[in-house]
């Protein structure tokens, strides 16, 4: 990329559109938004459309030379996307990626294939990444207390500093960061602290909480048991876990045998719901059982078959325990997890935050430099974290947002945002990935390793040349170039799997044992520990069970809620350990009984527009000794209400075969028996019409709901693909979200335990398809290729086809959403994909099957005169799904896999009874029961 | 009907001059009384209402409505159904009653087409309000557009924008075409020579010739039979906007008979709605006699218990079908969420009109008055269950969702009545609302009978 | 005699006078007349001589028209101009192209009855000799008029005489 790409960066800058936004009558909110409420939000990004205003000149594109991931023009071609590889970090721990630029513009995060973390597919929060970067309300200049400041006077700030560290060997001056596994940070670090033996690096993680677990061969183990351990869930090995699980339940590859997975926990996760057996239990129980399991003695009668089932497969199963039990089990379970082990975590050996506290109360610290994180707002709340701060006399803060922290700091520096950055970071398995930026600071923001830089004296130095230098003292070879260009062009660093690492166990009491409520804390799903809170793409996300958008909720069990008279969004008080928290209540069925489970993250002050004030902050109830929540939780009932925006309020499947499950031994006794039940699909032949042939390519979808493990990315990545307006809280309330692809979840059976099931629901492409019929002016049709397309230009909005949807796909633009708070910045304009029209109001819109995507390789096909091959075209949920749930393909081609999916048993459509012939089926979902555990 | 003994459908000790005389003085004569100020002043209120809602409309988008998916149809859709039903009931008495030689309709059937014609205005409004992008209306028109793209003639939306218009067309020219004669009458009758003129252009010059006369009857009398399949057509093509959607509770072949049946039923019900304070307002009850209202509630009676047979179909053919969606979808309507609003409807169409099995009920207008405006609030009902209720809960629960109007939604209701009455009072005020040349020779053939 | 005469008018009271009248006036010859009444008098037409009208001849011409037109249309654009795969129905969905035929075929039908009737009755005609008389006025309400032209062979001295023979209420002149 060179010259001319950051001058087309340039031209897609915002100018104009800001221009004509200031010009326009009706501003986004005054004109196009309902909420009643939103003058004060139309205020805020009126402020930050003019701070942007004067920050274009930031916006360049990297003048480094970095290398396109595929096709490797000498010139930008416009229209055509290029990817770099790259690498996000999660807790510190990096998932590879590969961004989509246009003209120098990322629009998109897909996972790099090659990278052990990502495996090609993505989670969501890198599919929210994207929209992260351009985040108006992100910190865009040095500030100095009130004053706004300059990264120059921070650096003179600093020569002084340095000369007071330099004659006290550093005493006073601390660090504290999030976990690190930069390789380059971390010898800058050390560094650091060699040149000032005085100095300390305390190490804060909200959700590590005690020394991660080793990582495991999934794939490999034949039985697998999960005490309050959500391994399929959100975490820095997901993609990874998912892809090995998932492909040991394919019955379509002719795998005879499955895995087998029990899960005991306190609240659903996405593991529970792929289990074989699932036990809901509070936390004082699973602690018991856990015991029992390393003791062997005093086991319930459900967990002997279990044991037994493990012992049976001893070195190919597998037990995995969540942070919040206690250490000897642990040690147990790493034991007997031994023979599957793959990899070592990568703790950071920093010093622990419960020892920085004591430092600040004893007034021994003089500097602080916080690197990211937010620990004024995720710090255990008997730290009294916020309050101590001020005994510091001088805080430096780097962060993407001007958040609580900063709050609290007086030099307060924008952060880079790692695809602005050159960095590099470590996988679960310690492979090292050399971070690309994609575009030039937004903002003006600086690395950690430019401060780092900077506060070891050499603060001229640019990221590039840091993170460079690091990689050529590790590689002695004269043939350095080539192999920088191919760690950039990979996206990972050959052969540094297994990085340095050292033990690092923060000091963890043993949880409070006691009796009454139980309080558990969870992640967020869809924003983790908080840091996610300021992306509306994540908090629009709907969560997998509970399906809410915009709010956390106290998840308590049916029975609780009967004993203490409570429903859904009744708002209580929750007492805890003499602290309270106001919550609204959700009944969410398989939770634990007497046990009320609480998402950490919201609650968010300083958050920005998006977050702030969105839920309530469950860590002011997170204390030290307990962080995953203990006993004594007192519930009282304010007779308040709290309305929730839920995207799905029935999950009942009514008794319709909407999803069908099966065990994999009738599957084997008789393979129709589990898909082909209900009202069988009316054949071709039944019709007064002359079926319409689909000669040359007709584009189709399975969806395997055995692999399926309903983490919501084809959601957000089909809204990072397609232009998918964010419509707020109150819209979704009024049953108005615009996914294209959502995820359905199922209770199925006794709600104290019942079975979950998730079914992703896109557009059927019908080949009878009821929409196209009912438009008045054939706003929607079919391709000759069986796409039901939907012509924006055309429609007038009758929303007829909607009605006569009978999956309820097709997704209408009520209000003019483009212009609405979350996505009228100007800057957001940059992250729209140029290939997708922007709809405007009034439009009915749907899933294409990507149909920007299909055309632009059947022209890449063409130029090469080829054939299109299977497997080319991916839509963005297939190729963000790490179970490999999702296929797409040409069923005319009986190669393809999509056809060889089609073709097996467990094949069927949704609704196929109404003659629809929907083009995208699923495949039935298939246990593996253990005949022992059906006895007891 | 013709039975000599029964009340007489005109009150005796008329000639063909007083009839004509009572009735033109109506408008000529009556001076410009403080009631009708005030109704036209309310009626004119509730219209600005209207075009408030209406502007707030087309500023803000449909987003405006308690409309969402699944619920992607709400009051707008139920609006149109009710005001293009009660738009039945004229062109019905007019042409139907008029090939039925039922004689007792000369007195009303004016008044009934000026009915029909602005509750057809009315209904016309919410289709085009109901789009996302109003301003586009067009493209359901038959022409091929820019891109050479059609309507797409298998949507019975498109159907609807002919029948409908069609509907609204051959009941204007049905009525205008009726009050030639008469605006010769007014134009002859009245002082003013603005009036004279502005009449006298309306009437195109009529001058009674006996040959124009003849002429003139065949039309009548053919546009008669041309507005009677029409009339039935209209709201079977309404009732196909449901029945060819493939929505348990819309998905019925049983529709058109019964919403036809229906929108008769409504239809009557509004007429004595508005004839009762009509007739009392302008002393018209040797006009409009008992014999009327008595006729038009039997009607009533009648297309009430075809609905009624409509709804019992509907809920033995869903326990008949066996079908899952149906069955839960009938249930559903009696026991979910709208269940308030779907035994309202039975009340009110159901049960209500039972009462007029008896002849002292038929002829009371007081009791008949209350209970037309029954029928029309349940008549409203229906059509909001049949829209909401299928739509709300479908095939997939997943999907399933909940719809509550919005303070737009009841505006844009309301205001709707005040088009209606607007319209309504100003043709009270201006036209002859009892047609003269009819009543003339209504009056002159009872004469001619009674000497016999 | 004045020359600028358009003819002479009887006005009677009653229907059967009127018929009479007419029936009278046919005998004695004259057939360049018309008579005028506020609502159709049966017979009348007949007794002038005008036996039948070609309206609805006109009504099933313009029925006809509206149907194929109607038709037509949604065969040339649905098959021809612009075919289009609208939910795997064929291109030629006849049934679907029913109501919209029916539709038009009533509308045609009727615009053709309504502007056929008036344009045989030469209507608009905003002046008329006949509006010359002041009691032509009442021709709308509560008179019958039996008018006599002037260019009848038949007409001439003995024309005023043979009218009050038919003893109407009153006789005017009618001003050409």
């Amino acid at each position: 990329m060179n010259m001319n790409t950051w001058r087309s960066t340039d031209e897609l800058e915002d100018r104009p559109a800001f221009r004509d936004w200031l010009q326009r009558e009706f501003p986004p909110l005054a004109s196009e938004w309902t909420n009643e409420a939103s003058r004060r939000s139309f205020l805020k990004i009126m402020g930050a459309s003019f701070a942007l205003a004067g920050l274009n000149a930031c916006t360049r594109q990297a003048l480094e030379k970095v290398v396109p991931y595929v096709r490797q023009p000498e010139d930008l071609v416009p229209g055509q996307p290029l990817y770099f590889a790259s690498a996000l970090n999660l807790e510190g721990y990096a998932r590879g990626i590969l961004v989509e630029s246009h003209e120098g513009r990322p629009t998109k995060i897909e996972g790099n294939p090659e990278h052990p973390a990502s495996l090609g597919a993505s989670d969501v929060f890198m599919q929210a990444e994207i929209l992260a970067l351009y985040d108006p309300e992100r910190s865009k200049s040095v500030m100095n207390g009130l004053e706004v400041s300059t990264w120059d006077e921070f650096l003179a700030l600093v020569v002084q500093e340095r000369e007071k560290w330099k004659s006290n060997g550093g005493i006073g001056l601390r660090l504290l960061t999030g976990h690190i596994t930069s390789p380059t940070l971390l010898s800058q670090i050390e560094v650091l602290l060699q040149e000032f033996p005085n100095a300390k690096w305390h190490v804060h993680e909200p959700l590590a909480t005690k020394a991660p677990q080793p990582i495991y061969d999934v794939g490999k183990a034949e039985v697998i048991l999960a005490v309050e351990n959500d391994f399929l869930g959100p975490g820095p090995a997901q993609l990874k876990y998912a892809r090995d699980f998932a492909s040991r339940r394919r019955a379509d590859s002719g795998a005879t045998k499955f895995n087998r997975l029990y899960v005991a926990e306190s609240t659903p996760s996405m593991t529970g719901a792929r289990a074989d057996y699932r036990y809901a239990l509070g936390p004082r129980a699973l602690q018991e059982f856990g015991t029992a399991l390393a003791t062997e003695a005093s086991l319930p009668s459900w967990g002997v078959p279990i044991l037994a089932d493990l012992t049976r497969n001893k070195g190919r199963s597998l037990i995995l325990l969540g942070d919040s039990l206690s250490e000897e089990v642990r040690q147990f379970a790493r034991n007997w997890n031994r023979p599957l082990q793959i990899a070592q975590p990568l703790p950071s050996n920093g010093d622990s935050l419960s020892e920085f506290m004591q430092h600040v109360e004893a007034g021994k610290i003089e500097t602080l430099v916080i690197l990211g994180g937010n620990p004024a707002y995720d710090t255990p709340v008997d730290f009294k974290f916020a309050e101590k701060l001020a005994l510091v006399p001088l805080r430096i803060r780097l962060g993407l947002y001007e958040d609580e922290t900063s709050a609290l700091c007086q030099w307060r520096l924008p952060e880079a945002h790692p695809l602005e950055t050159w960095s590099d970071a470590r996988a679960f398995d310690g492979t090292a990935t050399i971070m690309q930026p994609l575009i030039e600071p937004l903002y003006g923001g600086k690395s950690a390793h430019e401060l780092m830089a900077a506060l070891a004296g050499n603060a001229v130095v640019s990221g590039y040349e840091i993170v460079r230098q690091y990689w050529h003292a590790q590689h002695a070879g004269d043939d350095f170039e080539k192999y920088w260009r191919k760690s950039l062009h990979d996206g990972v660093v050959a052969g540094s799997a297994g990085g340095k690492s050292s033990p690092f166990a923060p000091s963890v009491r043993a949880a409070a044992s006691g009796s009454g409520l139980e309080l558990v804390f969870r992640p967020s799903p869809s924003i983790r520990d908080g840091r996610f809170a300021n992306n509306a793409w994540l908090q629009e996300l709907p969560q997998p069970f509970t399906k809410i958008t915009w709010d956390n909720s106290a998840l308590i069990s049916p029975a609780t809620a009967k004993r203490l008279h409570l429903s859904n969004e009744d708002v209580v008080d929750l007492k805890y350990r003499g602290r309270l928290v106001r919550a609204p209540v959700w009944i969410l069925p398989g939770q634990a009984d007497d046990c009320v489970t609480v998402h950490l993250g919201y609650g968010r002050t300083h958050a920005g527009r998006v977050g702030n004030g969105v839920g309530f902050d469950a860590y002011a109830l997170r204390t030290s000794d307990a962080p995953w929540g203990g006993s004594g939780l007192e519930i009282v009932k304010t007779g308040l209400r709290h309305p929730f925006a839920t995207t799905q309020h029935h999950q009942s499947m009514e008794g319709r075969d909407q999803v069908r499950v099966g065990t994999l031994a009738e599957f084997q006794q008789h393979p129709a028996a589990v898909a082909q039940v209900g009202e069988p699909a009316p054949g071709g032949d039944e019709t007064l019409y002359v079926p319409i042939a689909y000669k040359g390519h007709a584009w189709g979808m399975a969806i395997d709901l055995g692999a399926c493990i309903g983490c919501n990315v084809c959601t957000i990545a089909c809204q990072a693909e397609n232009n998918i307006p964010v419509v707020g809280k109150e819209e979704v309330a009024r049953g108005r979200e615009m996914h294209w692809i959502r995820v359905d979840n199922y209770f199925e059976g006794a709600p104290e335990n019942p079975r979950i099931h998730f079914q992703p629901v896109p557009c059927m492409h019908c080949e009878n398809a009821p929409c196209e019929l009912v438009c008045p002016v054939g706003a929607t049709a079919h391709s000759s290729e069986g796409l039901n397309q939907m012509v924006y230009n055309r429609c007038v909005g009758t929303r007829y086809c909607s009605n006569n949807c009978p999956y309820k796909v097709r997704r209408f633009n009520f209000l003019e959403y483009d212009r609405n708070p979350f996505e009228s910045a100007p800057v957001l304009k940059l992250l729209r994909n140029p290939d997708v029209t922007v709809r405007t109001r009034g439009v009915m819109e749907k899933c294409t099957y990507c149909v920007q995507r299909i055309n632009r390789v059947r022209i890449e096909a063409e130029k090469q005169n080829r054939p299109i091959r299977d497997g080319e075209i991916i839509p963005a949920c297939a190729q963000a799904c790490p179970a490999e749930a999702i296929v797409f393909g040409d069923i005319n081609d009986p190669q393809s896999r999509v056809a060889k999916f089609k073709a097996s048993p467990l094949n069927y459509g949704l609704l196929a009874e109404l003659n629809t012939r929907p083009r995208t089926t699923y495949l039935a979902k298939l246990l593996n029961p253990n005949p022992e555990a059906e006895k007891t | 009907m013709n039975v000599p003994d029964e009340t007489p459908v005109v009150a005796p000790g008329y000639d063909s001059g007083s009839v004509t005389r009572k009735i033109t003085d109506v408008v000529l004569a009556r001076p410009l009384g403080r009631g009708w100020l005030a109704g036209f002043a309310f009626a004119f209120a509730l219209l600005m209402l209207l075009n408030f809602a209406i502007g707030w409309l087309l500023i803000r988008g449909v987003g405006i409505w308690g409309i969402n998916i699944p619920v992607a149809w709400g009051f707008a859709i139920v609006n149109f159904v009710w005001w293009i039903g009660i738009g039945h009931a004229g062109t019905f008495i007019s042409a139907i009653l008029l090939l039925l030689h039922q004689d007792w309709r000369t007195s009303i059937n004016r008044f009934a087409e000026a009915m029909t014609l602005f509750a057809v205005a009315c209904a016309g409004l919410f289709p085009l309000l109901h789009l996302g992008r109003p301003w586009v209306f067009y493209w359901l028109l038959p022409y091929p557009d820019t891109m050479g793209l059609w309507p797409q003639w298998r949507s019975p939306l498109v159907w609807d924008v002919f029948a409908v218009s069609t509907y609204a067309t051959v009941s204007l020219m049905f009525w205008y075409v009726g009050l030639i004669p008469d605006l010769a009458t007014m134009r002859d009758r009245s002082a003013p020579r603005p009036l004279q003129f502005i009449y006298g252009v309306m009437a195109l010059g009529w001058r009674g010739s006996a040959r124009h006369w003849k002429r003139f009857k065949m039309a009548y009398l053919l546009l008669a039979g041309l507005a009677t399949p029409l009339v039935l057509s209209v709201h079977s093509v309404v009732s196909l906007d449901f029945a060819v959607a493939i929505v348990p509770g819309w998905h019925s072949t049983i529709f058109p008979p019964y919403f036809v049946a229906g929108a008769i039923f409504s239809g009557f019900a509004m007429v004595l709605t508005l004839l009762i304070p009509v007739r009392k307002a302008y002393g018209l009850q040797d006009f409009i006699t008992i014999r009327h209202l008595e006729n038009c509630a039997k009607i009533m009676l009648a297309t009430g218990l075809m609905v009624a047979h409509g709804y019992i179909t509907e809920m033995f053919m869903s326990w008949y079908s066996d079908d899952k969606f149906d069955i839960y979808m009938t249930l559903n309507r009696m026991f979910g969420p709208y269940a308030p609003a779907w035994w309202l409807l039975m009340f009110c169409n159901v049960l209500v009109p039972q009462a007029l099995w008896f002849k002292s009920i038929r002829t009371n207008p007081a009791i008949l008055f209350v209970l037309a405006l029954l029928v029309n609030v349940g008549m409203w009902t229906e059509r909001y269950v049949i829209v909401v209720t299928s739509l709300h809960r479908d095939f997939l629960p997943s999907a399933w969702g909940i719809y509550h109007p919005t303070r737009w939604d009841w505006m844009t209701l309301i205001g709707s009545f005040g088009l209606f009455l607007s319209l309504l009072f100003l043709f009270l005020r201006l036209l002859p609302a009892i047609s003269i040349t009819e009543m003339g020779k209504l009056v002159l053939d009872k004469k001619e009978s009674r000497q016999q | 005699m004045n020359q600028n005469l358009y003819g002479m008018m009887a006005e009677f009271e009653q229907t059967e006078e009127l018929l009479n009248a007419a029936r009278a006036a046919f005998k004695a010859g004259y057939r360049k007349m018309d008579a005028y009444s506020p609502f159709p008098v049966e017979g009348v037409a007949e007794v002038l001589g005008f036996e039948h009208t070609r309206v609805p001849l006109v009504v099933l011409i313009g029925g006809i028209t509206g149907a194929a037109m109607a038709y037509g249309m949604q065969y040339y654009s649905a098959v021809w101009d612009y075919p289009l795969n609208i939910g795997g129905r064929p291109l030629h969905s006849w049934p679907s192209f029913i109501p919209i035929t029916f539709e038009l075929m009533v509308l045609f039908a009727a615009v053709a009855a309504v502007f056929g009737m008036l344009l045989m009755n030469g209507l608009p005609k905003p002046y008329h000799p006949v509006f010359n008389v002041p009691a032509f006025k009442l021709a709308s309400q509560t008179r019958f008029f039996l008018c006599l032209q002037a260019t009848d062979p038949q007409f001439g001295e003995g024309t005023k005489h043979f009218l009050t023979s038919l003893n109407p209420i009153a006789i005017h002149e009618v001003e050409s």
